[in-house]
């Protein structure tokens, strides 16, 4: 007589098997998880792509419950945030987890983009990888932007009224345009109900099937990795990289600790300094929403903020809008302005080491001086840090041929 | 690649271990999300008791009103018509309101705390639609030999006029009587039970 | 974390913990509240002062009474009775009689629904705000920290009558610091506690849920240090077949 337990495993066998007849689980698993190989030399940098992906759940999940209690309408969005706050059981937990993972995210998706930086992960093969990339970050401001209209409080209304006249800027179309974004003539319940319809589903989707062409994409260039070499080049007996492990089991073991960490900073910031300080949740906007009177000081959320110090910085309307178009705009360019033979930092001279910590410092920077109130001092000084962002492309550009190297090994360092 | 010295009794327990602490994790965050679907504050505000006046109730008349979103019928019955509860007695599925939902005041004949006065949920225990009364005794269309009560159009589920339900219809039990009280003669508190009126 | 990575946030940190502090606005005008959010006896005083005081002209509106009851440990009927209006039900909202048209006619604008307004303006703010009023040289009440207010002083019996003290700058007059010039039914250290009192409830209304979230959040801490451990030691584990 056969054990239970036995008995049980056998069905459970025969289920696996009959749906795997039917839909291609197996494969799946084998191919993306268990028989794709990473390399096997990861550092804190690549514990993000993972945590990306976890806060994007987090953020639907958190936001369909909000959607079934927050009010898309002028009159009464304000008070349906507060009732989420105070009424909703639990309300409050779901709102400060929404709007802690909007910051959470960014920062996430900062650091991501900083190790492509660090090890050239944006370089061939992975040209695509990195475009995708940048489409989901553009995905994510206009997720962000859109979103932080909803709670419809001074610095949802007014920063909506800066960020849609931005657009008023282009020669000719600029103002019929900005009152089509809006559906009216100044910000109103039309530009709150199609921003809420942007929110809660069109950029949703469009950021689903970009993380998606994402991960497709990752999964056949495979990974980068600190060195910057390609594991492929080196393969055993069996065709397999000498210097990969297995995603699964060695790579899910250790995201999960990473999400341990990760989740640790969130609760902390979501049960004990939701505001930061009023950096994640601004002042102003618990004053609800009113066109008679603009706030003293009107500043994007962080995120935002090295844009929007560009655009502060240029006194001229268009060439501002399209400096700081062009500032995200040149990210996208990355893969070939880096023309160095090698990718990652490890192997560069001290050239690239310089301009990445000067690019580095001008992003953090302008995001400081993009928050702060515009003294003339402040204005000089967003010029120079201005200059000294572009310049890092250009420099990038023309440096990088010539550029001091360091001999690549042929197999990864350090495990 | 895996190999040498491998301890897989190890292996398998910190598995188990971080699934189940895992499992757990999870399990707690749910809560918050399955409760935010709970009545808010702001419902249970709304559902609070209601008083009615029922000063200028006449005998035979039913009086609507709403509490938390359900229709509350409030009849002032004739004598006539609480002679006749008894009538119909053998044509009743639960005529003791035994598997029936109603306060502990109200589970007798005529389920109600005074007599005269039936506060009962209009709503069929059925599918939820709200019944007619139709109080006149005599040939229906729906029953040669009628004693006055509830009928329901939807699914034709029939009640006596203690919103006991007959036998042979779709309709499981009795109408439900919600919690209520009197404050004073004239004043009918729907919601709270007569203890907890004080 | 290699070293390279180290090395760039050390020096991102070092050069920008150099550089001047651009946020903030001048935080030195204003005295720091000292409010203790779990220090229920203060929100409790608060409320009273709240519901003599201010609830006539401002509404709280998005605060229920019930739930006052219930996270200040007091009787519905004692919340009823000593905080309600008449006909107020207990889970009513701390609403106005007041209506908004009058108000604008009587004080040239409708005063502000004060739900969150500690999150808005922030305690310190609320508290030397309170403190500010003095009567000006027409008679009427003035606030070194928001001058012409539309507000009245409605603490001047408790807090008496403070006059300002001018100094002269280059031709400039400017009010060095503001004297009580006729005390009223409290001591200044009163009046403090009153506004600090004050205060506090209006942090509390600001956000009911905050000494909950807080509570909460320790456990959530401990259960997630827990699970980063046994997630640590299956990594550990694993990762001792990779050379």
């Amino acid at each position: 007589m056969a054990k239970p337990a036995s008995m049980l495993a056998k069905r459970a066998d025969a289920l696996m098997n009959w749906i795997d007849k039917r839909l291609p689980v197996a494969a799946f698993w084998k191919a993306t998880m268990t028989g794709y190989y990473a390399p096997k030399n990861f550092n804190f940098w690549y514990y993000m792509g993972s945590l990306a992906l976890l806060v994007l759940v987090m953020q639907i999940v958190s936001g369909i419950f909000l959607t079934m209690f927050y009010k898309p309408s002028a009159l009464e969005a304000f008070a349906s945030v507060e009732y989420i706050m105070r009424d909703v059981n639990w309300g409050w937990l779901i709102r400060y987890m929404h709007s802690t993972g909007a910051s959470f995210f960014f920062i996430i998706i900062y650091l991501h983009m900083f190790r492509s930086l660090l090890y050239g992960s944006h370089r061939k093969p992975r040209e695509l990888l990195w475009i995708f990339g940048m489409l989901i970050y553009l995905a994510l401001m206009a997720e962000a932007f859109t979103g932080y209209v909803l709670p419809w409080g001074q610095m949802s209304y007014w920063g909506a009224q800066v960020i849609i006249n931005l657009f008023g800027a282009i020669p000719s179309i600029g103002e019929p345009l900005t009152e089509w974004i809006r559906g009216d003539f100044s910000i109103s319940d039309a530009t709150l109900n199609r921003f809420f319809a942007l929110h809660v589903i069109a950029i949703p989707l469009a950021l689903l099937a970009l993380v998606m062409l994402h991960l497709v994409a990752l999964r056949e260039t495979g990974s980068n990795n600190p060195d910057g070499i390609e594991i492929k080049a080196n393969k055993d007996a069996n065709g397999l990289p000498k210097d990969g492990i297995p995603f699964h089991p060695y790579y899910t073991v250790k995201d999960i600790f990473g999400v341990g960490i990760f989740l640790l900073l969130f609760a902390f910031i979501l049960f004990f300094w939701p505001e930061a300080g009023g950096i994640f949740l601004e002042r102003d906007n618990f004053i609800p929403a009113t066109p008679l009177v603009t706030p003293e000081h009107i500043v994007p959320v962080w995120y935002f903020t090295p844009y929007y110090a560009i655009l502060k910085a240029v006194p001229d309307k268009l060439m501002g809008v399209i400096l700081m178009g062009a500032s995200v705009l040149i990210l996208f360019f990355l893969p070939w302005l880096d023309r160095s033979p090698v990718k990652s930092i490890r192997y560069k001279g001290t050239w690239y080491k310089v301009l990445l910590a000067l690019f580095t410092i001008a992003f953090i920077r302008l995001g400081m001086l993009g928050m702060a109130e515009g003294t003339p001092s402040q204005t000089i000084e967003m010029r120079v840090w201005t200059f000294v962002y572009f310049s890092f492309f250009i420099l990038l550009f023309f440096l990088s041929p010539k550029g001091k190297t360091k001999p690549v090994p042929d197999r990864v360092t350090r495990r | 690649m895996p190999t040498d010295g491998m301890n897989k009794g190890r292996r398998r327990f910190l598995v188990a271990t971080t699934a189940v602490v895992g499992s757990v994790g999870a399990g707690f965050a749910a809560v918050p999300f399955i409760q935010s679907w709970q009545p808010s504050a702001k419902a249970q505000s709304l559902g609070a008791p209601v008083q009615v006046d029922i000063n200028r109730l006449e005998p035979g008349q039913l009086l609507k009103v709403q509490w938390r979103g359900q229709t509350i019928g409030i009849l002032r019955r004739t004598p006539e018509s609480l002679r006749l509860l008894s009538e119909v007695t053998p044509d009743l599925r639960d005529p003791q309101s035994l598997e029936s939902e109603q306060p502990s005041f109200a589970q007798n004949e005529t389920r109600a705390l005074k007599d005269e006065y039936l506060v009962v949920n209009m709503h069929c225990t059925h599918l939820g639609c709200v019944p007619q009364m139709v109080p006149q005794v005599g040939p229906q269309p729906f029953q040669e030999n009628w004693k006055g009560g509830f009928f329901c159009p939807c699914h034709k589920s029939k009640f006596d006029l203690a919103g006991r339900v007959y036998k042979g219809v779709p309709a499981p039990t009795n109408l439900k009587i919600p919690p209520y009280g009197f404050l004073d003669n004239r004043t009918l508190l729907i919601g709270a039970s007569q203890e907890g009126v004080g | 974390m290699n070293k390279q990575s180290v090395m760039v946030i050390l020096c991102l940190v070092a050069i920008n913990s150099t550089m001047s502090p651009v946020l903030g606005s001048d935080p030195g005008m204003l005295e720091n509240s000292g409010v203790n959010f779990r220090d229920k006896a203060a929100i409790q005083r608060g409320a009273k002062w709240f519901v003599n005081y201010c609830l006539s002209c401002h509404s709280a509106s998005y605060m229920r009474y019930n739930r006052l009851a219930e996270d200040l440990d007091l009787d519905q009927d004692i919340v009823l009775r000593n905080l309600a209006f008449a006909d107020v039900n207990i889970g009513d909202t701390m609403e106005i009689a007041m209506r908004p048209k009058d108000s604008e006619a009587w004080l040239g604008k409708t005063p502000p629904d004060l739900s969150v307004i500690s999150r808005s303006r922030g305690n310190d703010w609320l508290f030397t705000y309170l403190k500010s009023f003095y009567r000006d040289e027409n008679g009427g009440w003035n606030n070194l920290l928001l001058p012409n207010p539309s507000m009245p002083h409605v603490f001047w019996q408790l807090q008496g009558i403070q006059e300002p003290v001018w100094s002269s700058h280059d031709e400039e007059r400017v009010i060095e610091h503001l004297e009580l010039t006729s005390p009223g039914l409290q001591s200044p250290q009163e009046y403090e506690q009153t506004v600090r009192d004050l205060v506090t409830f209006l942090d509390y209304l600001g956000e009911p849920s905050k000494l909950k979230r807080k509570n909460i959040g320790i456990w959530v801490m401990l259960f997630l240090v827990v699970f980063t451990l046994v997630a640590y030691a299956l990594k550990v584990e694993y990762w001792r077949d990779v050379h």
